[in-house]
């Protein structure tokens, strides 16, 4: 065989992922909503990423303050209203997505490698000294009621951004462990993996190409849908004083100060309100167009 | 090749005597058949083999060498002479993975060479199997049972082993796809002198491709005999109720089972089996002593035919 036909055929591959990745696109665009969640967390990525460029006042952000413009209800000039000092809700809201949002990258980035990673070493070895320290160390996580453990760990620590995405990332492990865990070791007995033994691969190779890729779909529609669940603790830690602190524009920290002016200045909350609302929305939408794509498999 | 195997696994009900000391030899490039009902051992046997459990008792050597160790801890060179193919393709072969995915895993394995030799040995193997090279980036999911089980074995193929377990090959197949694995596997034997232990009871197969054939009931091997000699004169009433219980399409079918016998009753639990020879419970010719005593290994008809049953104690003992 020639080098050209080795070309035919990696072009032959190229051609069955893509179409493999049109049918998973064919599958999730069935479900109406989940396009409306990808549209909408997408301009809400997009406008985080370039929150300077696309907010009316982005030095609102931070420290300003314009006694002037202070406790404005929702007018063309500010679709939001502004709050106490002045500063335009909305431009807050957008810079306030950016928090969440690097909260969900940073706690899923941790959390879900490193859950999956000590679930499938879990539940390879199961019944082994690894399998009952590992499960072991995630037991004492799983008993504190998450909001709680972190809100502990917070308050040894010194409240910031920092020690709260920490608190969340501790707390959230053992749930993709667990997880994890109760697939390898029901997986490890399939046919395939004893196959996989007698042709004497290495166990990264059965954990890593065997096995994970049978536990893809459970796991990325979990983190999505967890997405929404480190957006809402992380507003909460901030929300009672041990995450961001003001006047950082986190959409908890937004919440804490602004609730204090309700019911009369009733738009100051309502914007990292919606905020909240948009981004749970938009990954609860998400999470359920991947099952349908997983499920369809 | 195996001596006096016992593997025995403990459950809450009692130990289970999967297998209870057999004892037998393989040449090279012969086809031994194994064959019972279920729960009669015969799994348990190939799984030992494979290194999926390891012996209570007994051992398993091979060209010499005690392999009764498990399967992650045998050297390199001799998981690949010893392959299996599972009984389902469905499930033996990774749904994730694409058949080159999954050939290329085995090849990675053993012979390493380039991406592209990796690649020319997979298309050799898909030729020489009969499978269309555009199943290559196919998923087991999207190809026929029979095509399934061809990759599996193009898998097993891939590391040039001398052994392979087959493991219920055709059983989960419907019948033309059974008559193609087979002969493909016939071929296979024929090019490259690899030896099979099959694991069947089918035993319309076990006549189209073994020389050899060991009749095993309840973790015991009850006769062994070559192939045609046990087709054409079954002596262990175990073994006759097996072939009886083939349906016979035509008067020649008919007229090639020398006896008939009722087939009654189910396996006994092997967890207690009954004493004596186990198969007394079932057998229409029990005498007092079956229900006693443990049959002797007899010598009947041709030196290699050996039978464990009281009617032919009078015969020579091995």
């Amino acid at each position: 065989m020639t080098s050209r036909d080795l070309s035919t055929i990696a072009r032959k591959e190229r051609e069955v992922r893509l179409e493999n990745l049109k049918r998973a696109w064919f599958r999730f665009s069935r479900n109406r909503l989940a396009v409306a969640g990808l549209i909408i967390l997408t301009t809400v990525v997009v406008m985080a990423l370039s929150a300077e460029y696309v907010t009316p006042y982005p030095s609102h952000a931070g420290l300003y303050i314009n006694f002037e413009e202070r406790y404005q209800p929702p007018n063309p000039k500010h679709v939001l209203g502004t709050d106490m000092y002045g500063r335009d809700v909305f431009t807050r809201v957008v810079f306030g997505f950016r928090y969440a949002l690097m909260m969900v990258g940073v706690v899923l980035g941790i959390v879900v490698p490193a859950g999956t990673v000590l679930g499938l070493l879990a539940g390879y070895y199961k019944g082994t000294l690894i399998d009952h320290a590992i499960n072991g160390a995630s037991e004492v996580f799983v008993a504190v009621p998450p909001l709680v453990l972190a809100l502990a760990i917070c308050s040894i620590l010194e409240p910031n951004v920092f020690n709260a995405l920490l608190a969340i990332t501790l707390m959230w492990w053992p749930w993709y462990a667990r997880m994890v865990y109760s697939m390898t070791s029901s997986l490890r007995n399939e046919p395939y993996v004893w196959a996989a033994k007698a042709l004497g691969m290495r166990t990264v190779d059965i954990l890593f190409r065997e096995l994970l890729p049978n536990m893809l779909g459970p796991i990325l529609t979990k983190a999505t849908l967890d997405a929404s669940w480190v957006v809402i603790i992380g507003a909460s830690i901030s929300f009672v004083g041990l995450g961001a602190q003001p006047p950082t524009p986190d959409l908890g920290t937004m919440l804490s100060e602004y609730c204090r002016y309700l019911p009369a200045y009733w738009w100051m909350t309502l914007g990292p309100l919606l905020g909240i609302i948009v981004l749970v929305l938009s990954f609860n939408l998400i999470g359920d167009g991947l099952r349908d794509v997983f499920a369809g498999e | 090749m195996v001596e006096d195997l016992k593997k025995y696994f403990r459950t809450p009900r009692g130990i289970v005597k999967a297998v209870d000391g057999i004892t037998f030899s393989m040449d090279l490039g012969e086809t031994l058949a194994l064959v019972g009902e279920s729960g009669s051992g015969k799994t348990t046997t190939a799984h030992v083999i494979m290194g999926f459990y390891t012996p209570t008792e007994g051992l398993v050597t091979y060209k010499g060498i005690d392999i009764g160790i498990p399967v992650e801890k045998r050297p390199l060179w001799l998981k690949r002479e010893i392959q299996i193919v599972f009984q389902d393709p469905a499930t033996s072969l990774n749904p994730k993975n694409t058949v080159k995915d999954i050939l290329d895993a085995a090849l990675r394995v053993h012979a390493s060479g380039t991406k592209l030799e990796r690649l020319n040995k997979m298309l050799e193997l898909m030729n020489y199997l009969g499978l269309p090279e555009e199943h290559l980036f196919k998923r087991p999911t999207e190809l026929g049972g029979g095509e399934k089980q061809l990759v599996a074995l193009a898998r097993a193929l891939a590391v040039d082993p001398d052994f392979i377990i087959l493991d219920e090959p055709t059983s989960a197949l419907d019948v033309s796809a059974q008559s193609k694995v087979l002969k493909t596997l016939s071929r296979i034997q024929r090019d490259r002198r690899v030896s099979y232990l099959l694991i069947t009871h089918d035993l319309g197969v076990v006549r189209n491709i073994s020389n050899r054939v060991i009749v095993m009931y309840l973790g015991k091997i009850c006769e062994e005999s070559e192939t045609d000699e046990l087709f054409s004169k079954p002596l262990h009433p175990y073994t006759q109720m097996l072939l009886s219980s083939v349906p016979a399409m035509t008067k020649e079918d008919e007229k090639v089972l020398p006896v008939r016998i009722e087939s009654r009753g189910e396996i006994p639990s092997a967890i207690n089996p009954p004493p004596g020879c186990r198969f007394h419970t079932r057998c229409p010719f029990a005498m007092e002593i079956c229900r006693r005593e443990e049959p002797p290994a007899c010598n009947a008809g041709a030196s290699s035919h050996v039978v464990r049953c009281w009617l032919y104690s009078s015969r020579t003992r091995v």
